[in-house]
């Protein structure tokens, strides 16, 4: 506990993150690169079809990783939040920003797929299924949190706006997906084909492992990369204000003085 | 690899690798453009308070 | 404190009776939903009354939309905020005031006019108390849960849409048992208490989850 604490105070110096990220970024972006080739030659030359499904199982490996994606980002996201509202720690504000679009194409990602493989399946493009439909409201809550961030100018002011809200909506994902749960049953019989329902097998297992533990490497690769952007933009943001500030004294200086020589 | 639905198939996957090309060339662009803009400041001789009082102790 | 609390119920009451207040014309909005949803879906009296408490519950939802942006941003521009921020009393409870003055001006008169509402769809008078009843015990998570966006956008000059588009997903439970506990009442396969009190649940649980997070928003941006 100790040491992780020291870390995380030696990760406050954006500098030093700089630094330690960029270290740690190609090879972390690489071995999701290794990852993602292996597990689609899985999925494409070893992975037997399903009896039911056919070839379209082939779908479930990257819906299913989507799928745990959007909801790890926003715990990632969560958990940012509470560095921002609890310790006010630096990087955290940057964290919550990188990782909000992240989430939200890997949750549109989940859907646009689910929906690809619903059609064969149920035979229409969209069911509102219990999953589907949770998974949309996750998007649009996504989507409220980008749009305040893109709502509120000043960044720390936006970010502890941001956090609030995030935090909110974590307390309200569950009570949404126990309320979708309950409206679906409530209007559809329990006939209704499930989407990964039934037990799986180990030789589709170890394919979905490996697509999953490759796309969650290159979504952890694309938050650091954001978090990186993030921090640039801020010293850009306040090297532009500082910079306003200095012509705003400067023109004055230039205007007096030519009046003072006449 | 039976069956009539490679269309799909083929239209989940390209879904998914436009996605992730659209996140990965979004992350290499907008941190260029941050890098970039940067430098324009150092070029021009602005810099950020706590560089200068390092340079002017 | 309690004078302090009943005064900003009073106060916020008052400001919504004068002219150019949004006292009743949240009302309004309702009733002009309500109208609206027959002339798309056209005159069908029977599918009318089916989907009728469904109707009335969705023009809820939009009406509560209505008039909550300046719930707190009114009291911004006048300083009035900064005195809450700075006084003795929670402002967990200066909140949930502020809240209680917006259901007495939005929600309350919705549950009581929804029967009134219900004839133009054909309601039957059963559904017509089951909506009633359930809007009653609803609209309160509704604005509740729309105070947190009030809260976060208060300082927004253009927060309007930003807050509509943060509240609504997490109105989609309310909505839902809502619906349900109405439809219920008439006839279906579950009994309307079980939907009726998960109802009374949300809206007690927006209530405490709603006021902690408006009034960290408000000191956060303060």
């Amino acid at each position: 506990m100790a040491e992780n604490n020291s870390i995380l105070t030696a990760l406050a110096n954006p500098t030093r993150f700089l630094a330690l990220s960029a270290r740690v970024l190609p090879w972390m972006a690489g071995l999701s690169a290794v990852l993602l080739a292996v597990g689609l030659w899985l999925v494409f030359f070893q992975v037997p079809d399903d009896y039911q499904q056919g070839a379209t199982v082939r779908i479930m490996y990257i819906h299913v990783p989507a799928a745990w994606l959007s909801l790890f980002l926003y715990a990632m996201m969560t958990g940012s939040a509470i560095g921002t509202l609890v310790w006010r720690h630096p990087l955290a504000d940057v964290a919550q920003k990188a990782a909000a679009p992240i989430g939200a194409a890997f949750t549109l990602l989940c859907l646009v797929t689910g929906s690809i493989w619903g059609k064969p399946m149920w035979g229409t493009w969209w069911v509102w299924d219990a999953r589907l439909t949770s998974e949309l409201v996750l998007l649009l809550i996504y989507l409220g949190i980008i749009g305040l961030w893109r709502a509120i100018e000043e960044p720390s002011a936006a970010a502890r706006a941001v956090a609030i809200m995030t935090l909110v909506g974590f307390v309200n994902i569950p009570i949404v997906k126990f309320s979708v749960d309950w409206w679906n049953t409530l209007h559809q019989p329990a006939s209704v084909f499930r989407l990964g329902g039934s037990t799986i097998d180990a030789s589709m297992l170890w394919p979905l492992l490996v697509m999953a533990a490759g796309f969650t490497l290159l979504a952890v690769s694309l938050h650091l990369s954001g978090m990186r952007t993030e921090i640039l933009r801020r010293r850009v943001r306040a090297l532009s204000l500082l910079e306003a500030q200095q012509r705003e004294r400067a023109p004055v200086a230039a205007v007096v003085a030519p009046g003072v020589a006449r | 690899m039976s069956g009539g639905h490679m269309g799909y198939i083929v239209a989940a996957y390209a879904f998914a690798a436009i996605t992730v090309g659209g996140l990965i060339l979004r992350a290499v662009l907008d941190h260029r453009a941050q890098q970039r803009a940067l430098a324009d400041f150092e070029a021009r001789g602005v810099q950020r308070r706590s560089r200068r009082k390092a340079a002017q102790p | 404190m309690i004078r302090t609390l009943v005064a900003i119920v009073g106060r916020d009451l008052h400001i919504a009776a004068r002219i150019g207040g949004a006292g009743g014309l949240s009302l309004v909005f309702f009733l002009m939903l309500v109208t609206l949803i027959p002339f798309a879906i056209g005159p069908d009296l029977n599918l009318l009354s089916r989907i009728g408490p469904a109707i009335l519950w969705l023009a809820a939802v939009l009406s509560t939309l209505i008039g909550l942006d300046r719930l707190f941003q009114a009291d911004e521009e006048d300083g009035s905020l900064a005195i809450m921020l700075a006084s003795e009393t929670p402002l967990e409870l200066v909140v949930i005031a502020k809240g209680a003055a917006h259901w007495l001006t939005t929600g309350l008169p919705l549950a009581l006019c929804a029967p009134l509402f219900g004839l133009l769809l054909a309601l039957t008078p059963q559904a017509m108390l089951a909506v009633s009843a359930t809007l009653l015990v609803g609209t309160p998570a509704l604005t509740f849960i729309g105070m947190v966006g009030a809260a976060l956008t208060a300082r927004l000059r253009r927060g309007g849409l930003i807050l509509s588009i943060l509240v609504m997903p997490l109105m989609v439970p309310t909505l839902i048992f809502g619906v349900s506990a109405a439809g219920a009442a008439t006839g279906g396969t579950v009994p309307f208490l079980t939907p009726f009190l998960i109802l009374c649940a949300i809206s007690l649980a927006a209530l405490v989850v709603g006021a902690v997070a408006a009034a960290m928003a408000l000191r956060a941006e303060g």
